[in-house]
């Protein structure tokens, strides 16, 4: 263990806040020998960091043309004057009002590909010369409270056929096949499952794999316009091998914390998210239905 | 001193008795039983073992000063005994307890609530694993896919997943990818042999178990997934109910260790406690702290995004006992919607054993949710009409199997979905699963797996519905014949009603007998031979034997299925106990004939013999029995040889020694006789038997001295004569020494009761010329060990005897004990002990007793010297002579230990020689004195005796000398060398 360490302990084990809570813990500095300072301060931040995608504005401007990250949230907080630390554990506890700056809106937590909307609460000991200063970074994750929009269940159903099919260039080569399905919900509750069902009615070439594909769809405004990508969140078989016919498979997936968010539409960016479900057959020809859907964190 | 006159006291042993018996005294309770009842109440306390003595504390206040009990510790050895003898079980029992619970299955800390569901009928997964593992195995080669066994050489053979091919053109997401491997090295081990396989997996498990260790979490839940990848695979199919044994023991470990370390890690507040401690074992979930709740949530997350559906249902499924964190409800939701699942698997065998799974794991942590059991068989079911498919057919054309063979794969899964189903269900569910079996598809397989999971008491009530049911049951080439085995289990188990039980057996059997494969035909068989013995008289059981005997002799084809005919032998011996019928049927003894191969018919021969010694319980003389087991016997004896084991012919001499203890032939003494000889002809290469054998005949000479009560008549004394006899030409056959020598010592006193005389000399004789050979060393169990104590005990006990055997009138007196001193003397002694000098001294004290008016013991009816010789002068100094000549040479003997490094041994033997002396010797002559006070300033001349038995001895001569002014005279010479 190095001779002095700094960490954040937050009170709450979850680490999920909601705009006007208050962030309490405590800033555990280790040390074996006194240790002077100059100062410790805490931090918390939120911000947007947005990135443009190099396929839809091209490298060069990919990399320069990065946009600025837009600030939600900058609370500083002076917690000890310069001075001395005895040697040993010291706690200094701490408690922070989670207000957005000026008129923006605290966004909840997502890590994405293009956007990424991230709130962190650093501790930093500034320490005389010769000496390293200390930081402790700890990123918590911040939740909308029970005023925003509410999931209501959109079921659809859905029929993947081979006639059915679009974007193909020689239909007669495909296989003959008939799946139906139904999808309970197309506005989900972001911490329910995702759940339908699929039956391949009928197949002519045995399926080698069907699976429920979870996108998300991010979308950065700028001056020239904006950049608008897809990416895939994860994978989830749902059948593997040539499934029995006529047996009701179970669609179930559960949104990953962190990758996903409520859908988001905002001036400077948006974020949405797309389901396909995939049916590989054996000569791995492949077929994709695509379904957005909407995400809340609250369901009526 | 070569005039030395060794006098001999003479002693009145009545009035010796007398003077010395210590007065006795009545005692009103056992004195090792109520010991500890004196004990005081805290002593009582300590040793709770001996509580049950405590109920009769009120008798004994009297023997409170008993000083045997104080000696015991106040608990009697006895009750010590069982009490200790009862631990060791009880712990035994234990520790099998908890081996079952840890082993390898999750089933370890059930709640006390779960462990009463599941009640001792239930089969447990562990008892069926063997039984998998050593039927489904394969010769051909099989391949692993991972990245953690690859240490040897570290190539990165880089392999994409097939999820890149669907999204390739994706960034790599910022999900961690749960498939994809450390460093992208996923390697494949192909062409393992079965045996490199299961060392493979073994290793898997062990590098989980390193990986959890070492707190690599992620990497531990790697390995658990690519291990459940595994059992996606169905290369090597008919190695799959094998392989799915073997990986989910490690799923198994996996679900325990992130079950235990979540619950090792959450402590509680109980209400009013300071500090938490450890959740207890049926912990409610309010009672988890948040902490826990969100590890828990964390590995859930995590599982859910594993991309692949097997692996995603196997890992799930292992780690399933931790939602008892999250919500109490959990269970019953999570193994419906992990039934579901199961679904989306494609290949019926798969999906099969991936429901046998999930309702191992449902029975394991919630055994009263039995939900998702039913939906999971009408799935199979419904999936079952897939093996008609041109992808499963394609992948039997490719493995080259055949659906016999491949239906046969499906039963162990089958059968414990089965089973769980069945498990305490009432009849009504059963008939509900019996109508959709035969619904759906009326298969073979199925049948099968409804007869070894429901109740054998359910099969057996609706015999005739399932005779109809195999009868009728499509073919889809599941073999018919272990329909028949299952069937028969179940009638075994529980009988079906009386009157259909003989028409069920000739339904069957006109099956089974046109079954031309004898394999299966023996399979069938063996297990129908048990209903037959149970159910029907010999009459059945002997047109079954002839039948199989039919069956079995072609082509020699019994050849092939001695285990089974041996289990075949087995079940008719432990229900049909009535010996001399089953010995009387026809065909037992041509079937015993099949077994030709000698260690074969050994084992079966061991195994009648068995069943017979345990469940004969009176003497019999039946002439069947007899010639039966004889035969029998000598077929087991005759297999001993040089190179049997020593267990074995230890347990061969056992039974057959049964056996002969079981032959009485009441009061025909002859004729028992005459069988004693038969048995001696035929068994004659087994110590163990000839000896048990000349202790027999010892018994029968006895036996018939106590008849005629000690008078023989004509009859008897010849009878008498003709049992030493047979002893005396037994004898000499036995290779071990000491067993010839103590038989002679017996036959010869047996002898001697039976007033043999001359045969009696003629065992003694043989005894005492036997004693030169007797080697130094001999080798007991296989360690060498000096003989010398065993000989010095012997000696003592054949002089002992010797006392009352009168001389021979053609040889001169003292005839026996010259030549036991001459072999003794010519003997090869060790010359560093003293075992010598020992026995001249006994004999000393025997020539002693033999020159007293009145021997201390006689045989009845038999005059020993006293009374031959009435005390003859001639005899005594004979006596006396023989004993001042054992007197020069102990002293020879105490010369040579006049060596400063043997004084010791000196001193000893010069001490013995002084007691026997005073004992002995009559200490009114000077010259014994004299003797007397030179042994004991010997035995005191170097300090070297101990101390305390020359001051116990030298008090003894004090109070002698109160009586003898001999003695008296004698004492101050005995002077007690003091020691610096």
């Amino acid at each position: 263990m190095a001779a002095q360490s700094i960490d954040i302990k937050l009170k709450k084990v979850s680490k999920i806040y909601h705009e006007g809570d208050v962030i309490s813990g405590v800033v555990v500095i280790q040390s074996r020998n006194e240790l002077s300072h100059t100062g410790i301060t805490l931090t918390v931040e939120g911000t947007v960091n947005l990135q443009l995608s190099s396929k839809s504005v091209g490298l060069f401007e990919a990399f320069y043309n990065s946009l600025k990250p837009i600030q939600l949230l900058n609370v500083n907080l002076e917690l000890t004057k310069a001075g001395k630390l005895p040697s040993g554990k010291t706690e200094i506890p701490f408690e922070i009002p989670l207000k957005p700056k000026g008129n923006k809106v605290l966004y909840e937590t997502f890590h994405g590909v293009f956007v990424n909307i991230q709130y962190i609460i650093r501790a930093d000991m500034k320490r005389p010369l010769l000496n390293k200063d200390l930081q402790k970074l700890l990123e918590f994750i911040l939740e909308y409270k029970d005023e925003s929009e509410k999931a209501n269940p959109k079921p659809i159903t859905f029929n993947i056929t081979s006639e059915s099919i679009q974007n193909i260039k020689e239909k007669h080569n495909l296989p003959k096949f008939r799946i139906k399905g139904r999808l309970d919900s197309t506005h989900c509750h972001i911490i329910k499952p995702f759940t339908g069902e699929l039956i391949v009615e009928y197949s002519e070439a045995p399926i080698k794999s069907m699976e429920l594909q979870l996108v998300r769809v991010e979308t950065c405004g700028c001056a020239e316009g904006y950049a608008k990508d897809a990416t895939e969140i994860q994978n989830i078989q749902i059948g593997d091998g040539d499934v029995c016919r006529g047996l009701v498979l179970p669609i179930y997936m559960i949104f990953p914390r962190l990758f996903t968010c409520p859908t988001l539409a905002t001036t400077n960016f948006k974020i949405e998210f797309e389901v396909n479900i995939v049916v590989v057959f054996h000569d791995d020809h492949l077929v994709t239905e695509n379904f957005p859907i909407k995400l809340s964190r609250f369901s009526s | 001193m070569s005039t030395f006159h060794w006098e001999i006291k003479e002693r009145n042993y009545g009035k010796e008795y007398r003077d010395k018996t210590l007065n006795r005294e009545e005692t009103s309770s056992h004195p090792l039983k109520g010991i500890t009842v004196t004990v005081t109440e805290s002593k009582l306390r300590k040793q709770g073992k001996v509580s049950r003595s405590s109920s009769i504390s009120s008798q004994a206040s009297a023997s409170s000063q008993d000083p045997l009990s104080s000696a015991l510790d106040g608990s009697d050895p006895l009750s010590q005994f069982a009490a200790q003898a009862s631990d060791p079980l009880s712990r035994i029992a234990a520790e099998s307890q908890s081996r079952q619970s840890t082993d390898g299955t999750v089933t370890s800390t059930k709640g006390k609530n779960a462990n009463a569901d599941i009640d001792a009928t239930f089969e447990p997964w562990s008892a069926k694993k063997a039984a998998i593992l050593s039927h489904y195995t394969t010769s051909e080669k099989l391949s692993i896919t991972t990245s953690f066994l690859a240490s040897g050489d570290r190539e990165k053979v880089t392999v994409r997943m097939q999820s890149a091919a669907t999204v390739s053109d994706k960034v790599k997401n910022h999900l961690e990818q749960l498939d994809d491997f450390e460093d992208g090295s996923v390697q494949e081990m192909l062409n393992l042999s079965q045996q490199e396989y299961v060392k493979r997996i073994d290793e898997l498990n062990n590098a989980l178990i390193l990986a959890w260790d070492q707190d690599q979490r992620v990497r531990s839940l790697k390995i658990a997934i690519q291990c459940a990848k595994l059992l996606a695979d169905v290369s090597v199919i008919h190695f799959y109910p094998s392989k799915f044994v073997l990986i989910t023991d490690i799923l198994d470990t996996f679900g325990k260790l992130v079950y235990d370390r979540i619950k090792n890690k959450a402590t509680y507040m109980p209400k009013g406690a300071a500090r938490p401690i450890q959740l207890p074992d049926n912990f409610t979930p309010d009672q988890v702290p948040d902490s826990a709740k969100e590890t828990c949530r964390n590995w859930f997350f995590k599982i859910a995004s594993i991309r692949e559906l097997v692996p995603r249902f196997y890992v799930e499924s292992a780690v399933l006992k931790c939602y008892g964190f999250l919500t109490s409800e959990e269970y019953n939701q999570a193994l419906r919607r992990l039934g579901l699942m199961t679904r989306g698997i494609g290949d019926p065998l798969v999906s099969l054993y991936s429901r046998c799974y999930l309702c191992r794991v449902g029975i394991d942590v919630a055994p009263t949710v039995k939900d998702h059991q039913m939906p999971c068989f009408d799935d199979f079911l419904f999936t079952f009409k897939q093996i008609q498919t041109d992808y499963v057919q394609n992948i039997l054309a490719v493995q080259k199997l055949d659906l016999p063979r491949y239906l046969t794969l499906y039963s162990p899964g089958l059968n414990w979905i089965l089973q769980c189903l069945a498990h305490n269900a009432s009849d009504a569910v059963l008939d509900e699963i019996l109508i959709k079996c035969q619904k759906q598809c009326n298969s073979a397989l199925l049948i099968n797996s409804i007869m070894s999971a429901f109740k054998p008491e359910y099969v057996s009530y609706r015999a005739k519905q399932f005779t109809a049911m195999i009868k009728d049951c499509e073919d889809t080439g599941f073999p018919k014949h272990v329909l028949y085995k299952s069937l028969g289990m179940c009638f075994v188990l529980a009988d079906p009603p009386d009157e259909d039980k003989l028409q069920l057996l000739n339904d069957v059997w006109k099956v089974v007998i046109k079954l031309k494969n004898t394999s299966d035909y023996i399979s069938c068989a063996e297990v129908w031979i048990e209903y037959v013995v149970k159910n029907f008289s010999k009459r059945e059981l002997n047109t079954i034997l002839n039948d199989i005997i039919k069956h079995m002799t072609p082509d020699r084809a019994y050849e092939d299925h001695y285990p089974q005919l041996e289990a075949i032998v087995e079940k008719i011996v432990s229900y049909m106990h009535d010996f001399s019928q089953l010995f009387a049927l026809e065909r037992f003894l041509p079937f015993l004939d099949m077994f030709q191969k000698e260690s074969v018919k050994v084992e079966v021969c061991k195994t009648i013999m068995a069943a017979y010694c345990r469940y004969q319980k009176d003497p019999t003389n039946d002439p069947v029995i007899v010639n039966s087991l004889m035969f029998i016997s000598k077929t087991m004896h005759d297999s001993v040889n040089a190179l049997s084991l020593d267990d074995d012919i230890r347990q061969i001499g056992h039974l057959i020694s049964s056996f002969i203890r079981s032959i009485s032939f009441g009061h025909d003494f002859e004729q028992q006789l005459s069988f004693y000889v038969e048995a001696r002809a035929s068994f004659s290469n087994i110590d163990a038997i000839i000896i048990y054998l000349v202790q027999c005949v010892n018994t029968l000479a006895m036996q018939t001295r106590k008849i005629v009560k000690g008078n023989h008549t004509r009859k008897t004394a010849s009878f008498v004569r003709a049992c030493a006899a047979f002893t005396y030409i037994t004898i000499p056959s036995l290779s071990n020494i000491f067993s010839r020598l103590n038989l002679y010592l017996i036959s010869g006193e047996v002898a001697l009761a039976n007033l043999c005389l001359s045969q009696a000399d003629a065992f003694f004789k043989a005894a005492i010329t036997l004693l030169p050979e007797v080697p130094r060393n001999i080798q007991i169990d296989g360690k060498v060990r000096g003989t010398e104590p065993f000989l010095v005990e012997y000696i003592n006990n054949l002089a002992s005897t010797l006392l009352v055997v009168p001389d021979n009138p053609d040889q001169g007196p003292l005839y026996l004990v010259r030549g036991l001193l001459n072999a003794v003397k010519n003997y090869k002694w060790d010359p560093n002990s003293d075992a010598k000098a020992i026995i001249f001294v006994n004999i000393i004290t025997l020539l002693s007793a033999m020159c007293q008016e009145n021997y201390l013991y006689g045989i009845d009816k038999v005059d020993s010297n006293d009374k031959l010789y009435g005390q003859d002068p001639k005899f005594i100094s004979e006596c006396s002579q023989f004993c001042v000549d054992l007197k020069d040479e102990t002293f020879t003997l105490l010369d040579v230990l006049d060596k400063p490094e043997t004084y010791k041994r000196q001193a000893d033997l010069a001490h013995q020689m002084f007691c026997r002396v005073l004992s002995c010797g009559n200490m009114d002559s000077s010259q014994m004195s004299d003797l007397a006070v030179t042994l004991w300033q010997l035995a005191q001349k170097h300090g070297q005796l101990d101390t305390k038995i020359s001051v116990r001895t030298l008090a003894h001569v004090r109070r002698q000398a109160g009586n003898l002014p001999a003695i008296k005279k004698m004492l101050p010479l005995l002077v007690l060398e003091s020691r610096t």
